[in-house]
Order: C-alpha cells, then sequence, then structure tokens
C-alpha cells in the first residue's frame, strides 16, 4: 500500500468505525430516537433539509473565515506590536490573558446590544474576538525570541527595521504562526456557532440546530453537529494545506 | 593606511549591580588585507568588539574607524558570521548566501547573483548543495555557506566571532585551509575572534591578546610565517613559540602564574 493511499484509507476507515460504534450503542440500548439518534437517522435528516443545509453551512463559514481573517491581521498586529517593544508586551500582555479568561458566550449579549439587529456584523466579530489570541501571542513570542545573530546579519548591512522583519522575523515566525492558526480556526468556528445559538437570528447552521430543538427532531439536531464537524475539518486541513506551502520547509523530512 | 583601527575605546554595560565595564583601553589596527586573530580570556569583551567594528553599537569613548572613515552605524562594507551559522531554514543554501546582495545590491540582477554566490560555493566546495536547505547539511558545510555569505558581497572587512568553535576538530582544521584559499582568491580585511591559538596562529598576520574583563589590548604578536602555510607549520619549532609566548600571556590575563617564571 503506497503511502497516499495509506494517509487517505487510515482516516477514512477511523470514521467508518466511530459511526459503527455509535450505531451499536443506540441499538444495543435501544434507545429511540428523542433520546439519541443514530448514524443511520442521518441521510434522511440530509435529504429533507439538504437546502437549508447548504444555505446554513454557507452563512456559518463565510461569517467564520471572515472573521478569523480579522484575527489573523489584529493578532498579527498586536503580536508585531508586542513582538518588538518591551513596553507594549507589559502593558498588553494582562489585558489580553484577562479577556481570553472572559467565556465568551457572556458576550454575546452585550454585543446583541451594542449592535442591535446587526447579526452578521456580531456573528463575525464574536469569531474574531475568541480566535485572535493565539496568533498575537504566537507572533509576539517568535518575534521576541528571535537570536539576535538572526537580525544581526541584516542589521550589519545597514538594512531597515522592515526589511528584517520582512525577509527574517516573519518567515522564521510562520511555523509557530500557523500553529496558532490550527487553534484559532476552531475557535473562530466555536464563536460563530455560540452567537448563532445562544443569540438566535435564523442564520447559520447554529438556527437550524435550534429549529431541530423546538420541533423535537433529534436526527436533525445530530445531522448539524456532523455537518458542523465536518466543516470544522474542511477549515482545518485548509489551514494545513497553507501551512504546507507557506511553512513546509519546517517540516523535518523522516529518513 | 590601517583599514580596521581602534582608538583608545572604552565600553560598558549597565546592569542591576551599576556598570560593568567590558572594554577599557582598547587599541588595535588592521593594514588592509591584513588578518588579525584576536584571543582572550573568556568572557573579556571580545563580542562587544565585533559588535563595535560592525557598528552595530557605539562605545562610550574612543573612536572606531574602518577604511579611513569614523564608523557611526551599520555599513554595506562589512560581512560577519558567528559561531552559529544562523542560515535561514526557508532558503536554499544557494539563496542564504544570495541574502546580503538583496540588501547591498537590490538591481543587480538574479543571474549575476546566482553567479557570484556559484563561485563562492564552488570555492568551499559546496557545489552541487546549492539546492539542499540548511537542515540537510552537517554542521561544517553549513559554517562553509554562513563564510559564504558574509563575502559574497566583497566586504572590506569581514568580522568573525569564533566561526569554527562549534565543530569538530579536524572540521575545524579543513574550514582553516578554506578560510585561507578564500583569502588567497578574494583579498579581505579580516577580523577574527578566537579561542583556539593554533587557529590564531595559523590563520592570523597578527594575534592580538586581550586582558580580562575590562579588557584593554594585552599584547600583539607579529606571525611571522610564509603566506602559503600547509597544516604541518603547525608542528614546527617556530609555531610552537608563538604558541607558547601566547599562552603564557593568556594566564597573564587570566591572572593566574606563569608556569617556570620565577
Amino acid at each position: 500500500m503506497s503511502e497516499r493511499v495509506r494517509q487517505i484509507i487510515v482516516p477514512i476507515l477511523a470514521i467508518l468505525i466511530f459511526l459503527a460504534g455509535w450505531e451499536a450503542l443506540v441499538w444495543i440500548n435501544g434507545w429511540p430516537n428523542y433520546v439519541m439518534a443514530s448514524p443511520s437517522d442521518l441521510p434522511a435528516a440530509y435529504s429533507r433539509f439538504a437546502d437549508l443545509f447548504l444555505i446554513g453551512a454557507w452563512q456559518t463559514l463565510w461569517r467564520t473565515v471572515l472573521g478569523l481573517l480579522i484575527a489573523v491581521f489584529a493578532g498579527l498586529a498586536l503580536g508585531m506590536l508586542m513582538g518588538f517593544s518591551r513596553t507594549m508586551r507589559d502593558a498588553l500582555y494582562p489585558l489580553l490573558v484577562g479577556f481570553n479568561a472572559i467565556p465568551k458566550a457572556t458576550l454575546v449579549p452585550v454585543l446583541a446590544l451594542l449592535f442591535i439587529g446587526q447579526h452578521d456584523f456580531n456573528t463575525v466579530m464574536m469569531a474574531f474576538l475568541i480566535s485572535f489570541f493565539p496568533i498575537a501571542v504566537s507572533i509576539s513570542v517568535g518575534l521576541s525570541t528571535l537570536e539576535p545573530e538572526y537580525r544581526d546579519i541584516l542589521r550589519a548591512l545597514g538594512a531597515s527595521r522592515m526589511t528584517i522583519f520582512m525577509k527574517i522575523a516573519l518567515p522564521k515566525t510562520l511555523p509557530e504562526f500557523f500553529g496558532a492558526l490550527k487553534v484559532s480556526v476552531t475557535l473562530a468556528f466555536i464563536g460563530t456557532n455560540l452567537v448563532e445559538i445562544v443569540s438566535p437570528h435564523g442564520r447559520g447552521l447554529g438556527a437550524l440546530f435550534l429549529s431541530g430543538q423546538t420541533n423535537s427532531n433529534y436526527p436533525l439536531m445530530f445531522a448539524v453537529l456532523i455537518a458542523l464537524a465536518l466543516l470544522g475539518i474542511v477549515l482545518y486541513y485548509a489551514v494545513v494545506a497553507l501551512e504546507k506551502i507557506f511553512a513546509g520547509w519546517a517540516e523535518r523530512q523522516e529518513s | 593606511m590601517a583599514q580596521v583601527e581602534i582608538r583608545d575605546v572604552r565600553h560598558a554595560y549597565s546592569t542591576k549591580a551599576g556598570p560593568l565595564p567590558v572594554l577599557d583601553g582598547l587599541e588595535l589596527s588592521v593594514p588592509e588585507g591584513d588578518f588579525c586573530a584576536v584571543v582572550g580570556p573568556s568572557g573579556c569583551g571580545k563580542s562587544t568588539l565585533t559588535r563595535l567594528v560592525a557598528g552595530l553599537m557605539k562605545p562610550d569613548e574612543g573612536e572606531v574607524w574602518l577604511h579611513g572613515e569614523l564608523v557611526k552605524g551599520p555599513r554595506k562594507t562589512v560581512g560577519m558570521a558567528f559561531q552559529n551559522p544562523v542560515l535561514l531554514e526557508w532558503r536554499t543554501i544557494l539563496d542564504n548566501v544570495i541574502l546580503p546582495l538583496e540588501i547591498v545590491a537590490p538591481s543587480m540582477p538574479r543571474k549575476d547573483r546566482v553567479a557570484r554566490a556559484m563561485e563562492l560555493l564552488d570555492m568551499v566546495g559546496l557545489s552541487g548543495f546549492e539546492n539542499k536547505r540548511p537542515s540537510e547539511l552537517s554542521g561544517g558545510m553549513r559554517q562553509r555557506a554562513s563564510l559564504c555569505r558574509a563575502i559574497v558581497h566583497k566586504p572590506d572587512v569581514l568580522i568573525m566571532d569564533e566561526p569554527f568553535g562549534a565543530l569538530d576538530a579536524f572540521t575545524r582544521e579543513d574550514l582553516w585551509q578554506t578560510m585561507r584559499a578564500l583569502r588567497q582568491a578574494e583579498p579581505f580585511t579580516a577580523l577574527l575572534i578566537t579561542h583556539d591559538l593554533r587557529e590564531s596562529v595559523y590563520l592570523g598576520d597578527q594575534v592580538v591578546v586581550l586582558s580580562g574583563r575590562p579588557a584593554r589590548t594585552q599584547y600583539v604578536l607579529d606571525v611571522t610565517l610564509p603566506a602559503d602555510r600547509p597544516l604541518d607549520i603547525l608542528y614546527t619549532q617556530e609555531v610552537g613559540e608563538m604558541l607558547h609566548v601566547l599562552r603564557d600571556q593568556i594566564k597573564i590575563a587570566q591572572g593566574r602564574p606563569v608556569e617556570g617564571a620565577a
């Protein structure tokens, strides 16, 4: 079996085993649909609500990605500030850590009141707020731990700070950045769903989940959960693909 | 005219316990094209010296002159190499060597940069490795690439801070010979910080012994060896005597009694 085929077959096999175990669990316990749906109930739910799934998935996806993009830029800016200036690091770290410690669910009503009716904006905002922290920290740590020699080889030639940042500091920090981005992408996703479920406005997969709950349609609720998991996997592997392109050098060749 | 001239340089770092003087009355003069090796006890301020000459910091007092100009900041005409080769892992060996040209000669066509880098890589025995990543090379090969990067832009002065310090003894001797071959192919003035007395004599035209901290120039040895130096020369009586003198000077610098002295 070639390495490529193995890489595809192994995870698929693991998923199938998981689904079989789930199915068996429901079957053995004799749980009815209104206690716990089984995987075999899901196809019916998907085909019945296919349009709603597509629309909801798209709404969840674009708001997550937009929030994450803003988090990347804001995290990069904050990370640069803290990475280059000790004063900024000392000033901002406690604030950021404190902010990160606040359960984001408590911010949903705050956002909802601040920007009444701006559902897309609120959702994007939450995806951003919940996900920028790892990025800011990784960039700041990457920059502040850059060995002085790396800077000196260009500084000794009279290179500007910007040139040193672009040619050395930024690429050298990329592996840490992508490590953080993998955490952030999942967080952003949670942020989007949080708003969709806690502050119902009829958009996204979260809204579909809520309507399943209202109508006691358990297969629908589980179908939404699985759809969310799939979206999460897609987003995560999109980041992995970007990492391969931009920071593939950091991966050690297996010998 | 001397290429590197250091006049009565004094410098102190500020620490919690007050100022810590590291250089105190340092004098150094390296004629154009000469190779100056600087030895001294550990922690005596040798690395501070490299940063001063490179213009990365300014001395509290005294002057550093390069090529008849007072050093006020970084300049494009120096090359630097450290104990850590500091190659950029995301670039190939070729693109690592080219890096200084991107800063110093931004308008130089890529074709010419590559040709220049390949010429040097060939000289140090790295042709065929130009498309490898640094992580695929041995420590000695990485240091060779680092030396190529330090001189790719034809600097007037090459400043080296223990570049061979982390290498094993055999690799180190190989690199000494590479260093001499490079200098014959392209003359440059060199300032080498080292802990290795044999290295200082083999490579140097003069060896400067610094005193313990705060460092001042304690002794200057003129290395009266021919330009063409096979490694065997290290085992001649002439070199043996020079090493003996240097060893005694280091002991004085460390404040320890000199063997055989009354």
